[in-house]
């Protein structure tokens, strides 16, 4: 039996020979740092995530009807009709939730350890464009299902192109192809959601990985172990304190798989609609386009960057600012290497200023998202009583979006100036067991 | 390096046995995508049975009725065209359906006649060739397709052809006899397609 | 490993907790519906096609599911709940033509399929227990729950009449309704209508999503088994690691 298997692998090895030196510089012989933690979990289970998004989305599509007339219908023929339709289509829309939590907790490992630091620029930019395209992708993908919340949210992002002087009410016309969100609106966002961004998306996903491995990965001590001593005890030239990613990091990713998908499995089977976080209420109604939903809002991870929109009042009779002030928001991240000029990467020998901010920016980032949510309108009558809710939470909102884009101002005087008092970084990384 | 040693037998057993479970895991998972190409409920229930009254299709006349998107042929066979069965057995590959069309029709459609009741011949109406709907040609007149035509279905797609019991002419590119479909007859005029007789009760 | 129970417990506390947290809404009363309760589904699903297919489709359901999700055979559903006429593997469609109805109620009778999913089961159950006589209103009811619903109440005989407690009208407010009293009992008595009110909440519950009896079904199982195999993986983990501490 292994005399096959050893016989098929060299007749592929004479025929490709490219193979095995690209996995072994991936996998056996790609050294990274011994002391990887918690947070070093969730580029694997990003990657993870987007399988699973792509398997199911294949078998969706083979049910799914896009169109104005069939969509909702199509939905729920998979959720009832179709054999096991349903796990189909909950692996699917949880995936798509699951996925910004991993892809947020995985940006906010960047910061923390200042892994977008040089020489990682390439691969922070990179991921941010990841980030980008998996916005559009998460979107286009929500319009689908042609609920209420579908299309008001369609209605309401595409106008958000409407803001731009001059062109921008011809812009949105062409990007909906109608007067509304309509059949043309739905069919593209369908071939774009399906084919064209999954495209992009795989291209920039190997890119990054591509990037990574040619600097090595940054690690919690934000020490470069290629500047370290060399020799381990599988390689005489190798960084000392790197280890193989396979074995070592597979199988410890192994685990992290099983512990996510323990938390995944238990949202699609006890919790799909997540408490109208995963799935809205809302979109369960289908499309309307003569009633607005009450309570329109976007799903739980746009709506920091929606409450951004919300903040920033009209000027100068335009409404632009606001959407100015949101791709802003996702802007500053992709200049954040440029922001940050101090030498020092990991959180642990940053100096306290350092500390502070980037806990005031998490918070400032949540705190958006309840108000984005419209959390805020229903927590500020609940504990403050008879209170001019609108006004609190403009404020309260503002000093949030304030405090986010402070963040990156003060992060460049911070450092630029000179004001951080740093830690000494160790020589080698640090490990606790 | 507290453990120098490496204790390979434990380290191949639980890779072993993770690979292993793991496989499961995986194999598992894809039996919900494999099973979601089933006809699903709607295609089911399109597939459900027939319910179609004979009343008012004459002797000699022939009725397609649809079931599971096949067109299943009601003809109600005169005496004279049950007569002609005999005649052609010696010009057909399998005339008592015992050979190898022995599985194109349930049991109790496996005789001369092919049917429950003589007169009423019930057959689904694709050609055991490559898939066409064969065209019913009853008059017993020469054919251009066959100059002693008894009656029965001609192929137009590749010139199979079929006496009045849908059996199947030798020398032509159809292996088999054309199928019969479950059906029973829920009084004397009206049948069901789909259900055996004896599911029927 | 150790230093890793704590986020990972903290991580999974958080997203069991949060959960039912989201899920009673809008200070409602608890609907206590349980789509598992199998004679609560068929207690629902009778008062359903005996009040409310007259006017409501569950467009989506089909009588065939009915029966095998209820336990119950072709003939019970057939003869005793399907009376349309539709073909057992049929969705259930009301005989109701829309244009009558919209003319009748001034709009449409809605599809219920997914009713549950979109307002909650908290508001149907709040919904069928707070009508009240209306003279105002064109068909004579009213409900507090959904304020100028167009639909009469076909469960009154049921339940009785209620009539509305006004709170006395302040300038520039209208009087709001304080608290529905049953001025007229009806052929069940309050705690027997709200358990069958319950039931036909179930029932709906379960038209809104029938996957939810597979998923909690075949979901234990998994759980286990993803359990054990991420036990494996650990040991795995520990077991390679060796050469690294």
């Amino acid at each position: 039996m292994a005399n096959v298997f050893t016989s098929i692998g060299e007749w592929v090895n004479e025929r490709a020979p490219g193979m095995m030196p690209m996995y072994r510089k991936h996998m056996t012989e790609y050294y990274a740092p011994k002391n990887f933690n918690l947070w070093y979990y969730f580029g694997s289970l990003a990657l993870l995530v987007l399988v699973n998004q792509i398997v199911t989305g294949i078998f969706l599509t083979m049910n799914y009807n896009p169109s104005a007339a069939g969509a909702f219908a199509s939905v729920e023929y998979i959720m009832r009709d179709v054999e096991w339709g349903w796990l189909i289509r909950y692996m699917h829309s949880t995936g798509a939730s699951l996925f910004f939590v991993v892809v947020f907790l995985h940006m906010f490992r960047g910061i923390m350890y200042g892994s977008y630091k040089k020489p990682r620029e390439l691969v922070w930019l990179l991921g941010m464009l990841i980030f980008l395209v998996l916005m559009a992708e998460a979107f286009m993908g929500y319009v689908l299902p042609w609920g209420n919340m579908s299309f008001w949210g369609a209605k309401v992002i595409i106008s958000l192109f409407g803001t731009i002087p001059v062109i921008g009410g011809d812009l949105v016309e062409w990007i909906m192809g109608d007067f509304l969100p309509a059949d043309a609106t739905l069919n593209r966002f369908f071939a774009l959601h399906v084919v064209a961004l999954p495209i992009v998306l795989l291209l920039l996903v190997v890119l990054h990985l591509a990037a990574l491995h040619e600097v090595g990965s940054n690690n919690p001590d934000g020490v470069e172990i290629k500047k370290g001593p060399k020799g381990n005890r599988w390689d005489a030239l190798k960084p000392a304190d790197g280890i193989p990613f396979h074995p070592y990091y597979t199988v410890k990713d192994l685990v992290g798989v099983g512990f996510f998908l323990l938390i995944a499995a238990f949202i699609i089977f006890f919790a799909p609609t997540f408490g109208g976080w995963f799935l809205e209420h809302d979109n369960f109604i289908p499309a309307n386009n003569l009633a607005t939903p009450s309570h329109i809002k976007p799903v739980w991870y746009f709506t920091p960057f929606y409450a951004i929109v919300r903040m920033i009042p009209s000027f100068l009779g335009s409404a632009v600012w606001g959407v100015l002030a949101m791709f802003g928001a996702i802007a500053v991240l992709f200049a954040l290497p440029w922001f940050d000029r101090g030498k020092v990467k990991s959180i642990r020998y940053r100096g306290t200023g350092f500390k502070v901010a980037l806990g005031l920016f998490v918070l400032s980032f949540i705190a958006l998202g309840a108000v984005g949510a419209g959390i805020t309108a229903e927590v500020i009558p609940a504990w403050f009583g008879d209170v001019d809710v609108t006004f609190w939470e403009n404020l309260f909102g503002r000093v949030m979006t304030a405090i986010y884009f402070g963040f990156f101002a003060f992060l460049w005087a911070y450092t630029y100036f000179g004001w951080e008092k740093t830690k000494p970084v160790p020589e080698r990384v640090t490990t606790h067991d | 390096m507290a453990n120098e040693v490496v204790d390979h037998g434990r380290r191949r057993f639980l890779t072993a046995t993770t690979s292993v479970v793991g496989g499961i895991g995986i194999v598992a998972a894809a039996v919900p995508f494999i099973k979601s190409w089933e006809p699903s409920a709607r295609a089911k229930a399109a597939g459900a049975p027939v319910t179609q009254s004979l009343a008012k299709i004459e002797a000699g006349q022939m009725l397609t009725v649809s079931w599971r998107s096949l067109p299943v042929f009601v003809l109600n066979r005169t005496k004279a065209q049950l007569a002609t069965l005999p005649m052609v057995d010696s010009r057909l590959v399998d005339p008592k359906s015992d050979g190898v069309s022995a599985d194109q029709q349930p049991k109790y459609a496996q005789n001369e006649a092919r049917s429950i009741k003589p007169e009423w011949l019930v057959v689904i109406g694709i050609c055991t060739h490559l898939g066409c709907v064969p065209d019913f040609v009853p008059e017993i007149k020469p054919e251009p397709f066959d100059p002693d035509w008894k009656g029965g279905f001609y192929c137009p797609c590749h010139k199979s052809r079929y006496d009045l019991a849908g059996r199947v002419y030798a020398g032509v590119p159809a292996p088999k006899n054309l199928p019969v479909p479950p059906y029973h007859f829920i009084d004397d005029s009206t049948i069901q397609i789909g259900v055996d007789p004896k599911e029927a009760g | 490993m150790k230093r890793y129970i704590f986020p990972v417990a903290l991580a999974f506390a958080l997203v069991v907790g949060s959960v039912p947290v989201q899920a009673s809404e809008g200070g409602l009363p608890h609907a206590g519906t349980d789509v598992q309760n199998q004679a609560s589904l068929q207690r629902g699903a009778k008062l359903f096609f005996n009040y409310c297919v007259g006017c409501h489709s569950l467009k989506y359901m089909r009588y065939e599911r009915i029966a095998s999700d209820l336990g119950l055979t072709e003939q019970d559903v057939m003869q005793n709940l399907n009376f349309t006429g539709a073909k057992f593997g049929e969705t259930v469609v009301s005989h109701m033509p829309e244009a009558d109805a919209a003319k009748w109620f001034g709009k449409a009778p809605p599809d219920l399929s997914l009713e549950v999913r979109a307002k909650g089961a908290d508001w149907v159950y709040a919904y069928l227990n707070s009508f009240y006589l209306d003279p105002s209103r064109p068909v004579g009811w009213n409900n507090t729950v959904f304020p100028n619903a167009s639909m009469p109440f076909p469960l009154w005989e049921l339940q009785g009449l209620q009539t509305a407690v006004m709170t006395e009208a302040k300038p520039g407010e209208d009087a709001k309704v304080e608290k529905l009293v049953l001025s007229q009992p009806g052929k069940l008595t309050p705690a027997q209508y709200q358990q069958a009110s319950r039931d036909l909440t179930t029932f709906l519950e379960y038209a809104s999503e029938p996957a939810a009896l597979q998923r909690h079904h075949y979901g234990v199982w998994v759980l286990l088994f993803l359990a054990f195999f991420t036990f494996l993986a650990a040991m795995l983990k520990k077991e390679y690691w060796k050469d690294v501490h």
